[in-house]
C-alpha cells in the first residue's frame, strides 16, 4: 500500500537522503516523500525519476529538484540558484521565491513559482513551461531556444535578451526587451496557451492580458558586413 | 567564490550574543571560502579621543607582554590579546600610534582603526580562525564577515577580508574588480597608500576616499557604480550602519532575512538557517544595483 515516509535533513545528510530517493523508493512503495530541516542545502532532491510527490518543509538551497524526470515536487519555502535546473518531465512548485536561474536548460516538464524569480529565469531553456505568479528579474528568458515563460507580474531589463524559439508571456511592464526580442501580436493558439499553463499551475489570471515576446531573429545568421559592437 | 555575511541587531538583549550569533554563519560559508576568514564587530563607541586599534602579530605565538614591554611610552595605551590577534585602546593621537606601530612593530600589524571597530582576519579554514580567535565571545551591535577563496591575489593574512580604510569603516567583497590598478593609481596620486596588490583594497579605499570628500556612503556607493568595473556583492559596516548593494549583473549571490530582532545577510540561506526567528523572517534577494542601508 502507498505511504508517505518522512526525511529529516536535522539528521541524515543530503546524500542519504537523495539516494533514498534514487534507489529505495521502489522497494518502499511510497507514494509521497516528506523533508524537513531543508535549511537551505544545496541538491535537495536533485535527479529523481520516477512518478512521485515530494514535499520540502522549508527554504532549500541551489539545484533542488534539478534534472527532475516524472517527479512532482513542491518547495514550501524559497529557493536558491537554479531550482529545477534541467528539469526533463514532471513539475516543480516553489510556494516562495526563487533565486537566479529558474529552470536553467530545462527540457520538459512545468515550473511553478508563486512568488518572485530573480535574475537569468528560463536562461536556456529548451522545451519546458515556466509560470511566476510574481515578477521576474533581468535578464529572463536569456538565449532561451524552446518552451513557454509566463510572468503574471512584471519583467526586468534585457527580457528576452537572444531569444531564439521560446516564447515568453508577460501580464505587468517590462523594464525593457534584450537583443533580438521583440512583441508581437498574441493568437488564438496563445491564448489557448497562457490558458493551459495558468490552469496547470492553478494561476488564476485573465490570458487576454498577457503581452507575447518572442525572437525577432535578427541574430539568427552571422552578417559579417554589418559593424559588430560589444 | 567566497562568501560574505553580516548581521545588524536590533535589540539591546541579543548584543552579548553577536559573535554566538555570526560565527556560524561564518564557519557555514567556510565552503564557499576556505583559505581566509575575517570578521568586524562594531562594539560600544567609545569616547573621544579614545581609539581602538585592532593589530594581528605576524607570529601565531608572538609574545605581546615583550613586546608591550618595550613600548617606548608605557602609557600608550591598554592591550588586550587573543592568539595572534590583539585590541590596543589608547587616548594618544591616532598619527602618534600610527607612527609608532609602523616605526616600532614590525612584527606586528594594524588592522582596524576606529571608536568602534573591532578587525580580526587570518589566513586558514574560517572554523579554524573563530576558534584561534574566540569569536563567539564577541559582542556589539554589529558585524560583517568574510569567507576567502582567492583568486586574483596571494593568500596571506593581509589579503583576507574585511579590508578596511579610514576609521570605523569595513569591506568585505564577493567577485572581483577588472579595474582596481586604474583605480589605485587614480588614488596613489592623491596621496592614499595601499597595503597590498588586492582589488578589494582598492574598492575599500575608493569608497573612503568619496566619503572623506564630503560624500555619504551611499554617495560614494553611487559614484562607484561608474568607477568600479566588475562583479561585486559589497557588504560594508560603519560605526552606525549595514550597508549592501550588488552589481548590475548581479552575478554573486546575496540573500537578506530580516526579523523585529537583527538583519542578516548571507551568500547563501544556508547560512542563517540557525538564526532565531528564521522561519518567520522576511526573506529577499537585494535587487541589483540597489543601495540597502541597515542603522544601529
Amino acid at each position: 500500500m502507498a505511504r508517505v515516509t518522512h526525511l529529516d535533513l536535522a539528521n541524515l545528510t543530503i546524500r542519504e537522503v537523495n539516494q533514498f530517493l534514487h534507489h529505495e523508493l521502489d522497494a518502499s512503495q511510497t507514494a509521497q516523500v516528506d523533508i524537513q530541516n531543508p535549511d537551505g542545502k544545496h541538491s535537495i532532491a536533485a535527479g529523481l525519476d520516477m512518478e512521485v510527490t515530494v514535499n520540502i518543509l522549508g527554504h532549500a538551497g541551489y539545484f533542488v529538484a534539478g534534472m527532475n524526470k516524472q517527479a512532482s515536487v513542491t518547495i514550501h519555502g524559497n529557493v536558491g540558484w537554479s531550482v529545477a535546473e534541467n528539469i526533463m518531465s514532471g513539475t516543480v512548485r516553489v510556494t516562495g521565491h526563487a533565486s537566479q536561474c529558474t529552470a536553467a536548460s530545462g527540457h520538459g516538464g512545468l515550473v511553478v513559482i508563486e512568488g518572485n524569480a530573480s535574475s537569468r529565469c528560463g536562461i536556456s531553456m529548451k522545451g519546458c513551461d515556466i509560470v511566476v505568479q510574481g515578477n521576474v528579474g533581468h535578464f529572463a528568458g536569456f538565449m532561451a531556444q524552446a518552451g513557454r515563460l509566463v510572468v503574471c507580474g512584471d519583467a526586468g531589463p534585457h527580457l528576452g535578451d537572444s531569444l531564439y524559439e521560446a516564447i515568453l508571456y508577460v501580464r505587468g511592464s517590462i523594464a525593457s526587451l534584450g537583443a533580438d526580442a521583440q512583441q508581437q501580436e498574441m493568437t488564438p493558439d496563445d491564448i489557448q496557451s497562457i490558458s493551459e499553463l495558468l490552469a496547470a499551475s492553478g494561476v488564476a489570471a485573465d490570458p487576454h492580458e498577457f503581452k507575447k515576446v518572442a525572437s525577432a531573429r535578427r541574430l539568427y545568421h552571422w552578417n559579417a558586413t554589418e559593424r559588430q559592437e560589444y | 567564490m567566497c562568501g560574505i555575511v553580516g548581521i545588524l541587531l536590533k535589540t539591546e538583549a541579543l548584543r552579548p550574543s553577536l559573535g554566538k550569533l555570526a560565527t556560524p554563519m561564518l564557519e557555514c560559508m567556510g565552503t564557499r571560502g576556505p583559505d581566509s576568514a575575517g570578521l568586524a564587530v562594531f562594539q560600544n563607541t567609545l569616547e573621544e579621543p579614545q581609539r581602538r586599534y585592532s593589530l594581528r602579530a605576524q607570529q601565531p605565538d608572538f609574545d605581546w607582554q615583550h613586546w608591550q614591554a618595550d613600548w617606548p611610552d608605557p602609557q600608550l595605551g591598554t592591550l588586550e590579546t587573543q592568539g595572534a590577534h590583539a585590541s590596543l585602546i589608547s587616548s594618544c593621537p591616532v598619527t602618534q600610534v600610527h607612527e609608532f606601530l609602523q616605526l616600532f612593530s614590525a612584527d606586528v600589524r594594524l588592522l582596524a582603526t576606529g571608536r568602534a571597530i573591532r578587525l580580526f582576519k587570518d589566513e586558514g579554514h574560517p572554523i579554524e580562525i573563530s576558534r584561534r580567535c574566540a569569536l563567539p565571545e564577541l559582542q556589539g551591535t554589529h558585524a560583517v564577515g568574510h569567507t576567502r577563496m582567492a583568486t586574483e591575489s596571494v593568500v596571506s593574512p593581509e589579503h583576507a577580508h574585511p579590508f578596511t580604510a579610514g576609521e570605523d569603516f569595513c569591506l568585505v567583497h564577493n567577485g572581483s574588480l577588472s579595474n582596481p590598478y586604474s583605480v589605485r593609481r587614480k588614488l596613489e596620486r592623491r596621496g592614499i597608500a595601499f597595503e597590498t596588490d588586492n582589488d578589494t583594497e582598492a574598492g575599500c579605499r575608493f569608497l573612503q576616499w568619496r566619503m572623506r570628500e564630503g560624500d555619504t556612503l551611499e554617495e560614494a556607493i553611487h559614484r562607484s557604480f561608474r568607477e568600479l568595473d566588475g562583479f561585486f556583492t559589497f557588504l560594508m559596516a560603519t560605526a552606525g550602519k549595514l550597508v549592501l548593494v550588488r552589481d548590475g549583473f548581479s552575478c554573486k549571490p546575496a540573500v537578506v532575512a530580516e526579523t523585529d530582532e537583527y538583519v542578516a545577510v548571507g551568500s547563501e540561506f544556508r547560512s542563517l538557517a540557525h538564526l532565531p526567528g528564521i522561519v518567520n523572517a522576511d526573506v529577499f534577494e537585494p535587487s541589483p544595483e540597489q543601495i540597502y542601508s541597515w542603522h544601529v
